[in-house]
């Protein structure tokens, strides 16, 4: 196991290595002279400011020698300055931007997976009944629905035409002139109270499954997840820190509606396919007839012996779409006009904001990397076979 | 997947009178011919029962009607260049509705002010306060000449759709294409020969698969302005070399481990034979199924690429709706619902097409998902 975490380890280096390689030089050979772009507002631009303009930006410079320096610098912790906001620092802008797409993103992530497997669980138990057919249709066009598109008619259909939800953005900015906080620290609170109480739900959930008795366990369930929520209301209504930025948080999570529950209609039904194939192959195996000619219950076989091996590809999948967050994200991002990491990339790429561009693209990389050393681990832990031959 | 071959003859199958006769007149292309019929046969059968694969089927055909709609209706003379082009094309009487000159515009159907008088270029400029004027309707609803409506250019909807078809279709296809023979070919070659060929390979499909795949599509086509054929290529090169190429690989590995290929090897054989010959035909059943996954994410890709005005296109369901959010009618659905819903609906039921009809082959291919 030791060797094979070192060996992939070293892979995962060589590889963000290529990457930011590729990254780099493919945004820095981005046609057009960025200078002449950034100071087209000022046609009497003289030779010397442009000379200054061109060395501040570190652009006079070979190009081999502008990327070891990156390289070189990209390891301190070093990304640069911005272009189009110049005295900005690029970590500067990415801190101010990802916990928003953080937010968005894990609320919508706990949701739909949380859906998916509910209803992927049903569906293949359910097999061949009623309903069966109504439900894959409905989650495949759900799933394969053009998502841009389907956003924008959410947004038409919720916000212009009932008027329920903002339109876009985060928040409202008359709502915040007076404000005490920056957004940034209501939006991290917000964040630490949702996963908190997120996760005591979820380790509910996972002792109410681990007891045999079922009214004992419906009580654990149902009380744990009372008090779950208890304390999350009790926190914005009851302690005093949390109390005076609830009308702001309110705010922002009135705007996060809209874009979690269009993630969540357009996301589920995939996670609900993946469950239901995965429990159909879960269920022809032997020890699920060895379950069934034991006497045990239905229920407890479907979520005890079936459910559980069956969430092995899941929790891959959710791994995975963790690493992929902001890929995903820039479209939403786009349509809902969220100030998050995917807007900031497609931005940064469109307006040739080039070391904003390669940061916010090497953060990906980085991301999509443990994601996938962290599948390869997870498997090696939840999967004895996979474990054993990894040893050998 | 050997069993297409071997497997035994399903109750429905019709006598084998063909494959008898055929290795009778010991002619190997008649052979494999009959074989592949007996295979498609019962293939089919199982195909049939799934309900929802037919369904996609259908929907796909009747894309490709829609496909070929336009180059009917242009030869048989039906349907004019001048009006119908979905791009130059351009209504010249559109219906028109009489609007009033008023000060402060109350009802905008039947009165506009002064400002979107000098906005609108093709409205006459020497009108007085409270005359009355025809203006020409653009976007117009549908009509007998154009079944749904016009866009804000007075061009054909219908038009558009159908060569939207044609241009998704051709996308789909080459995509899938190009994917399925690079990634059947990386995988038969890595599975057959191993050691640093296997390795290398794998590692690319590693580093493909970690890129965030819509990002680097969205950056390449900001740069070098991406036309819809480029777009297939990269789409079909990055799903060939990446995750495609991993399955398709573990594929190839469990044909390589059958006894045939032994025989193959003791017969003298050479890799390439072996490899075309035995591997490959082996491998392809899966392929086809791949095939079917990325013509959903290259439809997807392109909507999307084209939604954000990023691709280089003359035509394209993404191009449509682009032009309706960007002209501000997206928020308009209930009014304008021809320049909302027909694009993204074709979008959407094609890609639901493939994705369907895969995921019945996938039931037909992979045994253990099979009703019993």
């Amino acid at each position: 196991m030791a060797r094979y975490f070192t060996r992939r380890l070293a892979q995962m280096v060589l590889l963000f290595l290529v990457f930011i390689t590729l990254t780099w030089f493919l945004l820095y050979a981005l046609p057009g002279d960025i200078v002449a772009q950034k100071f087209a507002g000022n046609p009497n631009l003289p030779p010397e400011a442009r000379q200054i303009a061109i060395a501040r930006l570190g652009l006079d410079k070979p190009i081999l020698n502008q990327f070891t320096d990156y390289i070189g610098r990209f390891f301190t912790g070093d990304l640069g300055y911005s272009f189009n906001e110049y005295p900005r620092k690029v970590t500067d802008i990415i801190r101010e931007r990802l916990p928003r797409t953080i937010v968005l993103f894990m609320s919508a992530l706990i949701t739909y997976y949380w859906a998916g497997f509910i209803a992927g669980k049903y569906l293949a138990w359910r097999r061949g009944k009623r309903g069966e057919m109504a439900i894959t249709v409905g989650g495949v066009s759900l799933y394969t629905v053009f998502y841009p598109w389907f956003a924008l008619i959410m947004i038409w259909l919720f916000a212009a035409k009932l008027g329920w939800l903002p339109i876009n953005k985060f928040l409202n900015p008359s709502k915040w002139r007076q404000a005490p906080f920056p957004a940034n620290e209501v939006v991290l609170r917000l964040f630490w109270t949702v996963a908190i109480s997120a996760t005591v739900l979820f380790l509910i959930q996972l002792a109410a499954s681990k007891l045999r008795d079922i009214n004992s366990q419906r009580l654990v369930r149902w009380g744990g997840t009372l008090l779950a929520i208890g304390a999350f209301f009790a926190y914005w209504w009851g302690v005093p820190s949390g109390e005076a930025m609830r009308f702001y948080a309110g705010d922002i999570a009135l705007h996060l509606v809209l874009p979690v529950g269009v993630l969540t209609a357009v996301n589920f039904a995939g996670i609900m396919l993946l469950t239901r194939s995965s429990m159909l192959e879960t269920m022809s195996e032997d020890f699920i007839l060895t379950a069934r000619a034991k006497g045990l219950p239905e229920k407890m076989v479907r979520d005890r012996h079936a459910a559980r091996t069956a969430l092995l590809p899941v929790t891959t999948s959710l791994v995975l779409a963790v690493a992929t967050v902001i890929d995903g994200g820039i479209i939403t991002e786009t349509v809902f006009s969220w100030p998050g990491m995917g807007q900031l990339l497609v931005g940064s790429v469109l307006s040739e904001d080039i070391p904003v561009a390669v940061a916010s693209f090497s953060f990906i990389g980085i991301l999509a990397l443990f994601g996938h050393f962290a599948v390869d681990m997870l498997y090696g832990v939840l999967d004895p076979r996979i474990r054993v031959s990894g040893s050998n | 997947m050997t069993d297409l071959i071997d497997r035994p003859q399903l109750p429905g199958d019709p006598p084998e009178k063909a494959l008898s006769q055929a290795v009778k007149s010991d002619a190997l292309w008649k052979i494999r011919w009959a074989l592949f019929r007996r295979s498609f046969r019962g293939n089919w059968k199982l195909f049939r029962r799934n309900r929802i694969g037919i369904v996609g089927l259908l929907i796909i055909v009747f894309w490709g009607l829609m496909a070929i709609m336009p180059t009917i209706f242009f030869a048989t003379g039906f349907w004019t260049t001048s009006v119908y082009d979905p791009v130059t094309g351009l209504e010249r009487n559109p219906p028109t509705r009489t609007v009033t000159l008023v000060n402060e515009v109350t009802d905008p159907d039947s009165q506009i002010d002064f400002k979107g008088l000098i906005l609108d270029q093709r409205l006459p400029k020497d009108l007085q306060l409270g005359e009355t004027f025809e203006r020409p309707l653009q976007p117009a609803p549908p009509d007998r000449r154009h079944w749904l409506g016009t866009d804000p250019l007075g061009r054909d909807i219908m038009s558009q759709l159908m060569h939207g078809a044609r241009a998704a279709f051709g996308l789909g296809i080459l995509a899938a294409t190009v994917t399925v023979v690079i990634a059947t070919l990386v995988g038969s070659i890595a599975a057959y020969f191993g050691g640093a060929l296997d390795a290398f390979f794998m590692r690319l499909a590693d580093l493909l698969i970690m890129i965030p795949a819509l990002a680097v599509l969205i950056v390449m086509g900001a740069i070098f302005k991406f036309q819809l054929w480029h777009l297939a290529l990269v789409i079909g090169l990055l799903s060939g070399f990446g995750g495609v190429a991993i399955v398709l690989k573990s594929q190839a590995l469990a044909v390589k481990v059958k006894p045939f290929i032994d025989a193959a090897h003791v017969a003298g054989g050479s890799s390439a034979h072996i490899i075309f010959n035995h591997v490959i035909p082996n491998v392809v059943p899966l392929s086809f199924l791949y095939m079917m996954f990325t013509v959903t994410g290259a439809i997807q890709s392109e909507a999307t690429l084209s939604f954000l005005g990023i691709l280089n296109v003359s035509t394209s369901w993404g191009l449509m709706i682009n032009l309706a959010n960007t002209q501000g009618y997206l928020l308009q659905g209930d009014t304008y619902w021809w320049l909302v819903f027909p694009a993204g609906l074709a979008v959407t039921l094609l890609a639901a097409a493939f994705f369907l009809v895969g995921r019945a082959m996938d039931e037909v291919i992979n045994p253990r998902l099979r009703r019993r």
